[in-house]
Protein backbone atom coordinates (compact mmCIF):
# COMPACT_ATOMS: atom_id res chain seq x y z
CA UNK A 1 0.00 0.00 0.00
CA UNK A 2 1.53 3.34 -1.07
CA UNK A 3 -0.92 5.30 1.06
CA UNK A 4 0.87 6.56 4.13
CA UNK A 5 -0.74 7.45 7.43
CA UNK A 6 0.92 10.26 9.33
CA UNK A 7 0.27 11.97 12.64
CA UNK A 8 1.60 15.50 12.78
CA UNK A 9 3.06 17.28 15.79
CA UNK A 10 0.86 19.89 17.45
CA UNK A 11 -2.44 18.53 16.19
CA UNK A 12 -4.94 16.52 18.23
CA UNK A 13 -3.90 12.86 18.02
CA UNK A 14 -7.42 12.00 16.92
CA UNK A 15 -6.59 13.61 13.56
CA UNK A 16 -4.79 11.37 11.10
CA UNK A 17 -3.39 12.29 7.74
CA UNK A 18 -3.44 9.85 4.83
CA UNK A 19 -1.52 10.77 1.70
CA UNK A 20 -0.30 9.25 -1.54
CA UNK A 21 1.15 10.41 -4.85
CA UNK A 22 -0.23 9.23 -8.21
CA UNK A 23 1.97 9.61 -11.30
CA UNK A 24 0.65 9.79 -14.86
CA UNK A 25 -2.97 10.05 -13.89
CA UNK A 26 -5.28 9.19 -16.77
CA UNK A 27 -8.64 10.27 -15.37
CA UNK A 28 -8.04 13.75 -13.94
CA UNK A 29 -11.14 15.19 -15.74
CA UNK A 30 -13.32 12.60 -13.98
CA UNK A 31 -11.77 13.32 -10.57
CA UNK A 32 -12.04 17.06 -11.08
CA UNK A 33 -15.69 16.61 -11.99
CA UNK A 34 -16.36 14.75 -8.73
CA UNK A 35 -15.09 17.77 -6.80
CA UNK A 36 -17.20 20.19 -8.82
CA UNK A 37 -20.25 17.97 -8.25
CA UNK A 38 -19.43 17.92 -4.52
CA UNK A 39 -19.55 14.15 -4.51
CA UNK A 40 -18.94 13.42 -0.83
CA UNK A 41 -17.25 10.10 -1.63
CA UNK A 42 -14.46 12.19 -3.11
CA UNK A 43 -13.70 14.33 -0.13
CA UNK A 44 -9.97 14.51 -0.61
CA UNK A 45 -7.45 17.26 -0.86
CA UNK A 46 -6.51 16.73 -4.51
CA UNK A 47 -3.32 18.67 -5.16
CA UNK A 48 -1.58 19.11 -8.49
CA UNK A 49 1.85 17.66 -7.70
CA UNK A 50 3.66 19.97 -10.14
CA UNK A 51 3.43 22.85 -7.64
CA UNK A 52 4.77 20.87 -4.70
CA UNK A 53 8.52 20.83 -4.04
CA UNK A 54 8.73 18.57 -1.01
CA UNK A 55 7.01 16.45 1.56
CA UNK A 56 7.52 19.18 4.16
CA UNK A 57 5.68 21.73 2.02
CA UNK A 58 2.75 19.34 1.60
CA UNK A 59 2.65 18.52 5.31
CA UNK A 60 2.82 22.24 6.13
CA UNK A 61 -0.33 22.81 4.11
CA UNK A 62 -2.06 19.86 5.78
CA UNK A 63 -0.99 21.13 9.20
CA UNK A 64 -2.27 24.62 8.53
CA UNK A 65 -5.58 23.39 7.14
CA UNK A 66 -6.17 20.95 9.98
CA UNK A 67 -5.32 23.51 12.62
CA UNK A 68 -7.74 25.93 10.95
CA UNK A 69 -10.42 23.25 11.04
CA UNK A 70 -9.71 22.45 14.71
CA UNK A 71 -9.96 26.16 15.51
CA UNK A 72 -13.28 26.34 13.65
CA UNK A 73 -11.98 28.98 11.26
CA UNK A 74 -12.29 27.32 7.84
CA UNK A 75 -12.53 29.67 4.88
CA UNK A 76 -13.66 26.92 2.51
CA UNK A 77 -16.23 24.08 2.81
CA UNK A 78 -13.97 21.57 4.56
CA UNK A 79 -10.48 20.64 5.68
CA UNK A 80 -9.70 19.12 2.27
CA UNK A 81 -10.44 22.20 0.23
CA UNK A 82 -8.59 24.12 2.93
CA UNK A 83 -5.42 22.08 2.20
CA UNK A 84 -5.49 23.35 -1.37
CA UNK A 85 -5.85 26.99 -0.38
CA UNK A 86 -3.24 26.57 2.37
CA UNK A 87 -0.69 25.99 -0.38
CA UNK A 88 -1.22 29.45 -1.79
CA UNK A 89 0.98 32.34 -0.68
CA UNK A 90 -1.82 34.79 -1.32
CA UNK A 91 -5.37 34.76 -0.09
CA UNK A 92 -7.40 34.58 -3.32
CA UNK A 93 -9.48 31.41 -3.02
CA UNK A 94 -10.40 30.96 -6.69
CA UNK A 95 -6.75 31.38 -7.66
CA UNK A 96 -5.75 28.82 -5.05
CA UNK A 97 -8.01 26.13 -6.48
CA UNK A 98 -6.88 26.92 -10.02
CA UNK A 99 -3.18 26.86 -9.25
CA UNK A 100 -2.81 24.22 -6.57
CA UNK A 101 -5.83 22.00 -6.93
CA UNK A 102 -6.51 19.25 -9.45
CA UNK A 103 -7.53 20.38 -12.94
CA UNK A 104 -8.62 18.32 -15.95
CA UNK A 105 -5.04 18.53 -17.25
CA UNK A 106 -3.34 17.37 -14.06
CA UNK A 107 -0.76 14.69 -14.74
CA UNK A 108 0.64 13.94 -11.30
CA UNK A 109 -1.64 14.12 -8.31
CA UNK A 110 -1.31 14.10 -4.55
CA UNK A 111 -4.36 12.86 -2.67
CA UNK A 112 -4.72 13.70 1.01
CA UNK A 113 -7.42 12.71 3.44
CA UNK A 114 -7.63 13.94 7.02
CA UNK A 115 -9.71 11.72 9.28
CA UNK A 116 -11.08 12.45 12.74
CA UNK A 117 -14.03 11.23 14.82
CA UNK A 118 -17.26 12.88 13.72
CA UNK A 119 -19.31 14.88 16.20
CA UNK A 120 -22.13 12.33 16.04
CA UNK A 121 -19.71 9.59 17.06
CA UNK A 122 -19.34 7.95 13.62
CA UNK A 123 -16.00 6.18 13.31
CA UNK A 124 -13.65 7.72 10.75
CA UNK A 125 -12.69 5.74 7.65
CA UNK A 126 -9.71 3.46 8.09
CA UNK A 127 -6.65 3.80 5.92
CA UNK A 128 -7.54 0.49 4.23
CA UNK A 129 -10.95 1.82 3.25
CA UNK A 130 -9.40 5.02 1.93
CA UNK A 131 -6.81 3.10 -0.02
CA UNK A 132 -9.42 0.78 -1.56
CA UNK A 133 -11.44 3.75 -2.72
CA UNK A 134 -8.47 5.62 -4.17
CA UNK A 135 -7.12 2.53 -5.90
CA UNK A 136 -10.49 1.88 -7.48
CA UNK A 137 -10.97 5.46 -8.67
CA UNK A 138 -7.62 6.99 -9.55
CA UNK A 139 -6.00 5.68 -12.70
CA UNK A 140 -2.32 6.22 -12.12
CA UNK A 141 0.83 4.79 -10.58
CA UNK A 142 0.66 5.07 -6.78
CA UNK A 143 3.88 6.10 -5.03
CA UNK A 144 4.86 7.09 -1.52
CA UNK A 145 5.09 10.85 -0.88
CA UNK A 146 8.86 10.98 -0.49
CA UNK A 147 10.95 13.99 -1.49
CA UNK A 148 12.40 12.04 -4.40
CA UNK A 149 9.03 11.01 -5.77
CA UNK A 150 7.69 14.52 -5.36
CA UNK A 151 10.74 16.11 -7.03
CA UNK A 152 10.22 14.02 -10.13
CA UNK A 153 6.82 15.67 -10.57
CA UNK A 154 7.77 19.25 -9.63
CA UNK A 155 7.61 22.06 -12.20
CA UNK A 156 10.14 24.42 -10.61
CA UNK A 157 9.49 27.26 -13.05
CA UNK A 158 5.82 27.21 -12.07
CA UNK A 159 6.68 27.04 -8.38
CA UNK A 160 8.98 30.03 -8.68
CA UNK A 161 6.31 31.97 -10.54
CA UNK A 162 3.47 31.15 -8.14
CA UNK A 163 5.54 31.92 -5.05
CA UNK A 164 7.12 35.02 -6.62
CA UNK A 165 10.66 33.69 -6.39
CA UNK A 166 11.94 35.01 -9.67
CA UNK A 167 14.70 37.61 -9.83
CA UNK A 168 16.31 36.59 -6.53
CA UNK A 169 19.94 36.77 -7.51
CA UNK A 170 21.35 35.13 -4.38
CA UNK A 171 19.05 32.15 -5.05
CA UNK A 172 20.02 31.85 -8.70
CA UNK A 173 23.66 32.03 -7.66
CA UNK A 174 23.48 28.87 -5.54
CA UNK A 175 25.33 26.20 -7.51
CA UNK A 176 24.42 23.17 -5.42
CA UNK A 177 20.99 22.14 -6.75
CA UNK A 178 20.03 20.34 -3.55
CA UNK A 179 20.82 23.39 -1.47
CA UNK A 180 18.92 25.59 -3.89
CA UNK A 181 15.84 23.38 -3.63
CA UNK A 182 16.08 23.54 0.16
CA UNK A 183 16.09 27.36 0.00
CA UNK A 184 13.13 27.30 -2.39
CA UNK A 185 11.28 25.02 0.03
CA UNK A 186 12.00 27.41 2.90
CA UNK A 187 10.73 30.42 0.94
CA UNK A 188 7.66 28.52 -0.19
CA UNK A 189 6.75 27.45 3.36
CA UNK A 190 7.34 31.00 4.60
CA UNK A 191 5.10 32.36 1.84
CA UNK A 192 2.38 29.87 2.75
CA UNK A 193 2.65 30.79 6.43
CA UNK A 194 2.14 34.46 5.62
CA UNK A 195 -0.51 33.94 2.90
CA UNK A 196 -0.20 37.50 1.73
CA UNK A 197 -0.83 39.16 5.11
CA UNK B 1 2.78 4.84 11.07
CA UNK B 2 4.12 7.36 13.59
CA UNK B 3 3.02 6.75 17.13
CA UNK B 4 1.43 9.75 18.78
CA UNK B 5 2.71 10.60 22.24
CA UNK B 6 0.27 10.76 25.12
CA UNK B 7 -2.12 13.66 25.00
CA UNK B 8 -1.83 16.33 26.14
CA UNK B 9 1.90 16.95 26.13
CA UNK B 10 1.39 19.37 29.00
CA UNK B 11 0.55 16.48 31.25
CA UNK B 12 3.98 14.93 30.80
CA UNK B 13 6.06 17.86 31.93
CA UNK B 14 5.34 20.39 34.57
CA UNK B 15 4.99 23.85 33.10
CA UNK B 16 5.36 26.95 35.14
CA UNK B 17 3.20 28.99 32.79
CA UNK B 18 0.03 27.94 31.00
CA UNK B 19 1.02 26.66 27.56
CA UNK B 20 -0.38 28.21 24.41
CA UNK B 21 -3.11 25.92 23.08
CA UNK B 22 -1.01 24.82 20.12
CA UNK B 23 1.57 23.32 22.47
CA UNK B 24 -1.02 21.33 24.40
CA UNK B 25 -1.42 18.99 21.45
CA UNK B 26 0.96 16.04 21.35
CA UNK B 27 4.36 16.40 19.77
CA UNK B 28 7.28 14.04 19.40
CA UNK B 29 9.37 16.35 21.59
CA UNK B 30 7.58 17.94 24.55
CA UNK B 31 7.94 21.73 24.45
CA UNK B 32 10.61 23.27 26.68
CA UNK B 33 10.53 26.85 27.82
CA UNK B 34 13.77 28.52 26.75
CA UNK B 35 13.24 32.11 27.77
CA UNK B 36 10.57 34.16 29.45
CA UNK B 37 10.92 37.81 28.49
CA UNK B 38 8.85 40.85 29.32
CA UNK B 39 6.76 40.52 26.16
CA UNK B 40 6.81 36.89 25.32
CA UNK B 41 8.08 33.39 25.80
CA UNK B 42 10.20 31.22 23.64
CA UNK B 43 9.71 27.47 23.54
CA UNK B 44 11.67 24.78 21.80
CA UNK B 45 9.62 22.05 20.16
CA UNK B 46 9.34 20.27 16.82
CA UNK B 47 7.56 21.22 13.62
CA UNK B 48 5.41 18.48 12.05
CA UNK B 49 7.95 15.69 12.36
CA UNK B 50 10.31 14.44 15.10
CA UNK B 51 13.53 15.49 13.37
CA UNK B 52 12.72 19.12 12.72
CA UNK B 53 13.28 21.27 15.82
CA UNK B 54 11.52 24.62 15.95
CA UNK B 55 11.26 27.72 18.08
CA UNK B 56 7.79 28.86 19.10
CA UNK B 57 7.60 32.52 19.98
CA UNK B 58 4.47 33.17 21.98
CA UNK B 59 3.00 36.44 23.18
CA UNK B 60 0.50 35.55 25.89
CA UNK B 61 -2.53 37.74 26.58
CA UNK B 62 -1.80 40.59 28.99
CA UNK B 63 -4.53 40.52 31.63
CA UNK B 64 -3.92 44.16 32.55
CA UNK B 65 -4.72 45.36 29.05
CA UNK B 66 -8.15 45.74 27.53
CA UNK B 67 -8.80 42.40 25.73
CA UNK B 68 -9.68 43.94 22.37
CA UNK B 69 -6.73 46.28 22.41
CA UNK B 70 -4.46 43.47 23.61
CA UNK B 71 -5.55 41.18 20.77
CA UNK B 72 -4.96 43.92 18.26
CA UNK B 73 -1.50 44.79 19.55
CA UNK B 74 -0.41 41.15 19.74
CA UNK B 75 -1.68 40.48 16.23
CA UNK B 76 0.12 43.52 14.93
CA UNK B 77 3.43 42.62 16.55
CA UNK B 78 3.34 38.98 15.45
CA UNK B 79 2.52 39.93 11.87
CA UNK B 80 5.07 42.68 11.77
CA UNK B 81 7.84 40.34 12.92
CA UNK B 82 6.70 37.64 10.50
CA UNK B 83 6.64 40.04 7.55
CA UNK B 84 10.10 41.38 8.31
CA UNK B 85 11.49 37.85 8.69
CA UNK B 86 9.96 36.86 5.36
CA UNK B 87 11.38 39.92 3.65
CA UNK B 88 14.86 39.31 5.06
CA UNK B 89 14.78 35.68 4.07
CA UNK B 90 13.68 36.48 0.50
CA UNK B 91 16.41 39.04 0.18
CA UNK B 92 19.05 36.59 1.34
CA UNK B 93 19.61 37.86 4.90
CA UNK B 94 20.21 34.97 7.26
CA UNK B 95 17.32 35.01 9.75
CA UNK B 96 15.25 32.06 11.02
CA UNK B 97 12.86 30.60 8.44
CA UNK B 98 9.14 30.92 9.19
CA UNK B 99 7.21 27.68 9.49
CA UNK B 100 3.79 28.82 10.65
CA UNK B 101 2.01 31.90 12.01
CA UNK B 102 -1.16 32.23 14.07
CA UNK B 103 -1.43 35.91 14.83
CA UNK B 104 -4.82 35.51 16.50
CA UNK B 105 -3.44 32.95 18.94
CA UNK B 106 -0.29 35.07 19.32
CA UNK B 107 2.46 32.76 18.08
CA UNK B 108 5.11 32.38 15.44
CA UNK B 109 6.82 29.08 14.67
CA UNK B 110 10.39 29.46 13.45
CA UNK B 111 13.38 27.46 12.39
CA UNK B 112 15.43 26.42 15.42
CA UNK B 113 18.88 27.98 15.30
CA UNK B 114 21.53 25.79 16.88
CA UNK B 115 24.61 27.13 18.57
CA UNK B 116 23.26 29.76 20.94
CA UNK B 117 23.48 33.55 21.20
CA UNK B 118 26.80 35.18 20.33
CA UNK B 119 26.82 36.81 23.78
CA UNK B 120 27.47 33.44 25.39
CA UNK B 121 29.98 32.40 22.74
CA UNK B 122 32.04 35.55 23.19
CA UNK B 123 31.93 35.24 26.97
CA UNK B 124 33.10 31.63 26.78
CA UNK B 125 35.83 32.70 24.43
CA UNK B 126 37.04 35.51 26.68
CA UNK B 127 36.92 33.48 29.86
CA UNK B 128 39.04 35.23 32.44
CA UNK B 129 41.44 36.59 29.87
CA UNK B 130 42.50 40.22 30.05
CA UNK B 131 45.36 40.11 27.58
CA UNK B 132 45.71 39.29 23.92
CA UNK B 133 42.07 40.04 23.15
CA UNK B 134 42.89 42.70 20.58
CA UNK B 135 45.03 40.11 18.77
CA UNK B 136 42.46 37.28 18.88
CA UNK B 137 42.13 36.51 15.17
CA UNK B 138 39.12 34.20 15.52
CA UNK B 139 37.25 36.71 17.64
CA UNK B 140 38.05 39.48 15.19
CA UNK B 141 36.83 37.31 12.35
CA UNK B 142 33.55 36.74 14.18
CA UNK B 143 33.20 40.50 14.66
CA UNK B 144 33.66 40.96 10.92
CA UNK B 145 30.98 38.38 10.16
CA UNK B 146 28.64 40.18 12.56
CA UNK B 147 29.33 43.45 10.76
CA UNK B 148 28.64 41.78 7.42
CA UNK B 149 25.34 40.34 8.69
CA UNK B 150 24.13 43.70 10.00
CA UNK B 151 25.32 45.40 6.82
CA UNK B 152 23.42 42.94 4.67
CA UNK B 153 20.24 43.51 6.68
CA UNK B 154 20.61 47.29 6.34
CA UNK B 155 21.33 46.92 2.66
CA UNK B 156 17.97 45.25 2.01
CA UNK B 157 16.20 48.06 3.86
CA UNK B 158 15.59 46.66 7.33
CA UNK B 159 16.68 48.15 10.65
CA UNK B 160 16.55 45.86 13.68
CA UNK B 161 15.65 48.12 16.58
CA UNK B 162 17.23 45.96 19.29
CA UNK B 163 20.67 44.82 18.18
CA UNK B 164 22.57 43.07 20.96
CA UNK B 165 24.84 40.03 21.10
CA UNK B 166 21.82 38.14 22.48
CA UNK B 167 19.91 38.76 19.29
CA UNK B 168 22.70 37.46 17.10
CA UNK B 169 23.17 33.70 17.01
CA UNK B 170 26.09 31.64 15.80
CA UNK B 171 24.80 28.70 13.83
CA UNK B 172 27.55 26.10 13.42
CA UNK B 173 27.83 25.06 9.77
CA UNK B 174 27.52 21.30 9.27
CA UNK B 175 31.20 21.26 8.33
CA UNK B 176 32.34 22.94 11.54
CA UNK B 177 30.42 20.38 13.59
CA UNK B 178 33.04 17.87 12.39
CA UNK B 179 35.73 17.06 14.88
CA UNK B 180 38.53 18.30 12.63
CA UNK B 181 37.38 21.91 12.81
CA UNK B 182 39.52 23.81 15.28
CA UNK B 183 37.84 27.18 15.12
CA UNK B 184 35.52 27.48 18.08
CA UNK B 185 33.83 30.60 16.70
CA UNK B 186 33.09 29.16 13.25
CA UNK B 187 29.60 29.34 11.91
CA UNK B 188 27.02 31.50 10.31
CA UNK B 189 25.76 34.66 12.03
CA UNK B 190 21.97 34.55 12.23
CA UNK B 191 19.98 37.64 13.22
CA UNK B 192 17.00 36.90 15.46
CA UNK B 193 14.29 38.76 17.39
CA UNK B 194 12.98 41.13 14.73
CA UNK B 195 10.07 42.09 16.95
CA UNK B 196 11.10 45.74 16.95
CA UNK B 197 12.44 45.83 13.39
CA UNK B 198 11.06 48.02 10.63
CA UNK B 199 11.64 48.87 7.03
CA UNK B 200 13.97 51.85 6.70
CA UNK B 201 16.82 53.03 4.55
CA UNK B 202 17.47 56.21 6.50
CA UNK B 203 21.04 56.92 7.47
CA UNK B 204 19.90 58.02 10.90
CA UNK B 205 17.95 54.81 11.64
CA UNK B 206 20.83 52.66 10.48
CA UNK B 207 23.31 54.63 12.56
CA UNK B 208 21.11 54.31 15.65
CA UNK B 209 20.98 50.54 15.07
CA UNK B 210 24.78 50.42 15.11
CA UNK B 211 24.94 52.71 18.13
CA UNK B 212 22.58 50.48 20.11
CA UNK B 213 24.76 47.48 19.24
CA UNK B 214 27.93 49.34 20.14
CA UNK B 215 26.56 50.34 23.54
CA UNK B 216 25.18 46.89 24.25
CA UNK B 217 28.45 45.31 23.21
CA UNK B 218 30.46 47.64 25.42
CA UNK B 219 28.43 46.86 28.49
CA UNK B 220 28.11 43.10 27.86
CA UNK B 221 31.71 42.52 26.78
CA UNK B 222 33.73 45.46 28.16
CA UNK B 223 37.04 43.62 27.71
CA UNK B 224 36.34 43.06 24.04
CA UNK B 225 35.48 46.67 23.20
CA UNK B 226 38.87 46.87 21.47
CA UNK B 227 37.68 44.58 18.66
CA UNK B 228 34.36 46.35 17.95
CA UNK B 229 36.02 48.43 15.23
CA UNK B 230 36.38 45.19 13.22
CA UNK B 231 32.59 44.96 13.04
CA UNK B 232 32.25 48.51 11.80
CA UNK B 233 35.05 48.01 9.32
CA UNK B 234 33.35 44.97 7.77
CA UNK B 235 30.04 46.87 7.75
CA UNK B 236 31.67 49.65 5.74
CA UNK B 237 32.33 47.33 2.83
CA UNK B 238 28.82 45.89 2.61
CA UNK B 239 26.86 48.49 0.66
CA UNK B 240 27.22 51.83 -1.03
CA UNK B 241 25.65 53.97 1.71
CA UNK B 242 27.59 52.29 4.56
CA UNK B 243 30.36 54.93 4.84
CA UNK B 244 27.67 57.61 5.21
CA UNK B 245 26.03 55.62 7.98
CA UNK B 246 29.34 55.37 9.84
CA UNK B 247 29.78 59.13 9.52
CA UNK B 248 26.32 59.56 10.97
CA UNK B 249 27.22 57.17 13.78
CA UNK B 250 29.74 59.74 15.00
CA UNK B 251 26.92 62.32 15.37
CA UNK B 252 24.73 59.80 17.15
CA UNK B 253 27.55 58.99 19.59
CA UNK B 254 28.05 62.68 20.24
CA UNK B 255 24.38 63.17 21.01
CA UNK B 256 24.50 60.13 23.26
CA UNK B 257 27.41 61.55 25.20
CA UNK B 258 25.73 64.94 25.60
CA UNK B 259 22.59 63.28 26.82
CA UNK B 260 24.44 61.25 29.41
CA UNK B 261 26.34 64.36 30.55
CA UNK B 262 23.03 66.14 31.13
CA UNK B 263 22.03 63.02 33.08
N1 LIG C 1 14.93 30.68 16.16
C1 LIG C 1 15.55 30.46 17.32
N2 LIG C 1 16.32 29.36 17.50
C2 LIG C 1 16.94 29.14 18.68
N3 LIG C 1 16.86 29.95 19.74
C3 LIG C 1 16.12 31.05 19.63
C4 LIG C 1 15.43 31.39 18.43
N4 LIG C 1 14.78 32.53 18.61
C5 LIG C 1 15.07 32.92 19.87
N5 LIG C 1 15.87 32.05 20.50
C6 LIG C 1 16.37 32.14 21.89
O1 LIG C 1 15.39 32.74 22.69
C7 LIG C 1 15.79 34.02 23.19
C8 LIG C 1 14.64 34.99 23.13
O2 LIG C 1 14.16 35.12 21.82
P1 LIG C 1 13.77 36.53 21.22
O3 LIG C 1 14.89 37.47 21.47
O4 LIG C 1 13.32 36.36 19.83
O5 LIG C 1 12.50 36.85 22.12
P2 LIG C 1 12.06 38.13 22.93
O6 LIG C 1 10.77 37.77 23.57
O7 LIG C 1 12.08 39.32 22.08
O8 LIG C 1 13.13 38.24 24.04
P3 LIG C 1 13.77 39.56 24.63
O9 LIG C 1 13.06 40.75 24.09
O10 LIG C 1 13.65 39.37 26.10
O11 LIG C 1 15.20 39.49 24.14
C9 LIG C 1 16.99 34.41 22.32
O12 LIG C 1 17.89 35.22 22.96
C10 LIG C 1 17.58 33.05 21.97
O13 LIG C 1 18.42 32.59 22.99
MG1 LIG D 1 15.72 39.09 22.32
Amino acid sequence: MSLETITLDHLPSSHEVHAVLFRDVKNAPFLHQQLLARNSDFEYGLVDASVVVSRLQLLSAVFKATLTAVNGALKTPNVHSEIVIALNSSSNIADSYRRFGISPSTKDLIAVKVTFPAEDGTEPLTSEQIWEHLKANVEGEALAITDDNISAATDLAKVRKYYKLNGLKWLDDIKDEKLKLKEVETLVIGGMALRGV
Amino acid sequence: MATPSAEPAAAQTHHQFPLPKILEYPASTPPTLITQGAEGRLYRSTYLVPDLPCALKYRPPKPWRHPTLDQRLTKHRILSEARILAKCRRDGVRVPAIYAVDETAGWLMLEWIHGGPIRARINERLGKRTEGIAEDAELKDLMRRMGAAVGKMHQVGVVHGDLTTSNLMLNPSPASADSDSKNFLDGEVVIIDLGLASGSTSEEDRAVDLYVLERAFGSTHPRAECVFSELLDAYRGMFKQAPGVLKKLEDVRMRGRKRSMLG
